[in-house]
């Protein structure tokens, strides 16, 4: 299960990529295996306030539907439009062409190193 | 088993073209003078033929119809394991007693002296509810369990209005139905999860810590959602109402204790009751359903009108009332529902009750013994009517809980619900009820573990599975990503 060193991460297994002021969000390798294949994914518009910790979207997979949380709050400045026409990019490439959303950061959020997250995600499926 | 049928059955639409138009009904000729539309009316108001309209002979439909019902799955074919769905016999008596005239030439204007059959059924099914869960009052209104969870909050709602209390949050365990947060942040609150103890009952500590001044009410399914009931529950009530709260008791699971235990002992100030699963009405597609909703005396003066009442051993109708929270739908309810649940509780009377929940809890836990070691139990605390395993021991293999649920279908049972309640990873929840016999039961264990052995050995049999049914594996994540909704002519299917 792969976890890059060079992000943050959340309990709710979203990760994190700081470019400039600004804050690249996805879900993590292990919560997109756990999801199942995502079918749909609601994300907020643009413009739209974040708060570090609270509900953002939700992804939808075959077998359940989950929220998405923001790791940091602030304006959404863009969002991840190719995901309404290929939802499986969050399965196929989570890290990458899988991200959601990036917000502009005003308020920092709760988030944990790559170790600590590792440790996380072997407690949970202990 | 389901077998394939013998040979392929085409979409209704697809046999237009396909076949010799054996005609139509013929009518008589018209007694009135045929008027040319295009002659009175503009084009735009004219219907024009439908394209692709099917174009068959009565035989051929029946045929159709007829051959598409047996490629079904159904209640009546077998054990529907369903889990938190209490899928259980649906007694035919209780079909005869919902097709009497006097039930079904009924309409709801009539005046009360002619219907006092009717109104007295309504009353007389309230009384046996009230008995059977130890509540003051109810209403027999809300159309299922859903309407029946929205009806109970918003009395929690006007309750504390009355009290001059704007309290927000309602706590709600991370095991719940998923439409009880649905239905807390319809009634105007805010859903807060609490999260489930190791053994999966509610974590006292947790409660103690978020039962706040602005908590209006917790939501608490009895047995809850892994079928283990919560033996602090009469402690958890106090807690709750000792800090100004109610208690929302979710019935969906009330087959584990009826004629047992009564939710109004433990504390509940609205409890819902879903006929349609515990009182054997039908449902899932077969509805309507009806999700009637039992208060304690905190919340009867805002049950919903109109009521039906016996006043000088008549039965009238209370049309309006200033306390109440006003109707959840048109007129009483839905009726023939309500028919066929009176009609299953008088037939069961007080001991076949209590007994029914026996037979419930027995062949869960016979399910749950015999299955146990083959299949991972995640939360080992006793349970009750139901039984929740998940797919871990059979994940070495690649083997996940849809190809289990899927290969039950070749051995001919209705698989269990999956991946529900939400935190037991890859979940198999098995409800048997006490509907089958107990050599059903044991046939479905014998599935299970023959299930259990072909993903240890050939798993490559339950990744492929259905093979028996008529339709095999479908693709569901293509389903839900590229969903078509719509035939179209000339599209291949």
């Amino acid at each position: 299960m792969s976890v890059p060193k060079d992000l943050r991460y959340t309990k709710t297994h979203e990760w994190m990529r700081r470019e400039g002021d600004v804050a690249v969000v996805g879900i993590t390798h292990y919560a997109q295996d756990q999801l199942g294949e995502v079918v749909y994914v609601e994300l907020p518009e643009v413009g739209a306030q974040a708060a570090a910790g609270e509900e953002l979207g939700t992804l939808e997979s075959v077998k359940a539907v989950s929220e998405l949380y923001a790791p940091v709050g602030g304006e959404v400045v863009e969002v991840n439009e190719h995901l309404s026409d290929a939802p499986n990019l969050v399965n196929d490439d989570p890290f990458g062409e899988g991200w959601l959303v990036k917000i502009k950061i005003a308020e920092e959020g709760e988030t944990l190193d790559a170790a600590a997250y590792e440790k996380l995600v072997a407690e949970e499926s202990a | 088993m389901k077998h394939r049928p013998l040979r392929e059955e085409p979409l209704i639409f697809e046999h237009n073209g396909n076949r010799y138009n054996r005609g139509r009904f013929a009518l008589p000729p018209l007694d009135v003078h045929n008027v040319d539309l295009n002659a009175v009316l503009p084009e735009n108001q004219i219907r024009q033929p439908l394209r692709d309209l099917p174009d068959l002979g009565e035989l051929d439909v029946v045929e159709h119809f007829h051959r598409l019902s047996q490629m079904n799955f159904a209640v009546d074919e077998g054990l529907y394991p369903l889990g938190s769905c209490t899928m259980k016999y649906n007694p035919r008596v209780n079909e005869a007693a919902a097709r009497l005239k006097g039930f079904t030439s009924i309409h709801p204007l009539q005046p009360e002296s002619q219907v006092q059959g009717a109104l007295r059924l309504i009353w007389e099914l309230a009384e046996a509810l009230k008995t059977i869960t130890g509540m003051a009052g109810i209403t027999l209104q809300p159309a299922a369990g859903a309407h029946g969870e929205l009806t109970g909050m918003l009395m929690i709602r006007k309750a504390l209005e009355m009290r001059g209390e704007h309290r927000r949050q309602v706590l709600i365990p991370d095991s719940a139905h998923g439409t009880n947060p649905a239905s807390a942040t319809f009634a105007g609150f805010e859903a807060v999860e609490i999260a489930s103890a190791a053994d999966g009952t509610v974590d006292m500590d947790a409660l103690d810590r978020m039962m706040t001044a602005d908590v209006a009410a917790i939501m608490l399914t009895v047995p809850n959602t892994l079928g283990v009931f919560e033996p602090r529950i009469v402690e958890i009530a106090k807690l709750v109402h000792d800090r100004g709260g109610l208690v929302y008791m979710d019935g969906a699971n009330l087959n584990a204790f009826l004629g047992k235990a009564l939710p109004g002992a433990m504390g509940a100030d609205a409890l819902h009751i879903n006929l349609h699963k515990t009182f054997s009405t039908p449902h899932g597609g077969g509805g309507p359903g009806a999700g009637a909703v039992a208060v304690s005396e905190a919340l009867v003066p805002y049950l919903p009108v109109p009521r039906v009442v016996r006043r000088d051993g008549r039965f009238v109708v209370q049309w309006d009332d200033p306390s109440s929270i006003g109707p959840m739908r048109g007129f009483y309810a839905n009726f023939l529902i309500l028919v066929r649940a009176l009609a299953y509780i008088w037939g069961l009377g007080p001991e076949g009750m209590a007994e029914t929940a026996e037979t419930a809890v027995l062949y869960a836990n016979l399910v749950r013994h015999r299955l146990s070691g083959t299949y991972h139990l995640k939360y080992d605390a006793p349970s009750l009517h139901e039984v929740v395993f998940d797919d871990s021991y059979q994940h070495a293999h690649g083997v996940t809980n849809v190809d289990i649920s899927k290969r039950l279908l070749d051995y001919g049972f209705h698989p269990p619900t999956m991946s529900f309640p939400l935190i037991v990873h890859g979940a198999l929840m098995i409800e048997p009820t006490e509907s089958p016999s107990p050599e059903e039961v044991a046939s479905f264990c014998e599935a299970m573990l023959s299930i259990a052995k072909e993903a240890a050995e050939a798993p490559e049999l339950l990744h492929d599975a259905p093979h028996e049914t008529p339709v095999g594996r479908v693709d569901e994540v293509e389903a839900a990503r590229h969903p078509r909704l719509r035939w179209e002519a000339g599209e291949a299917t």
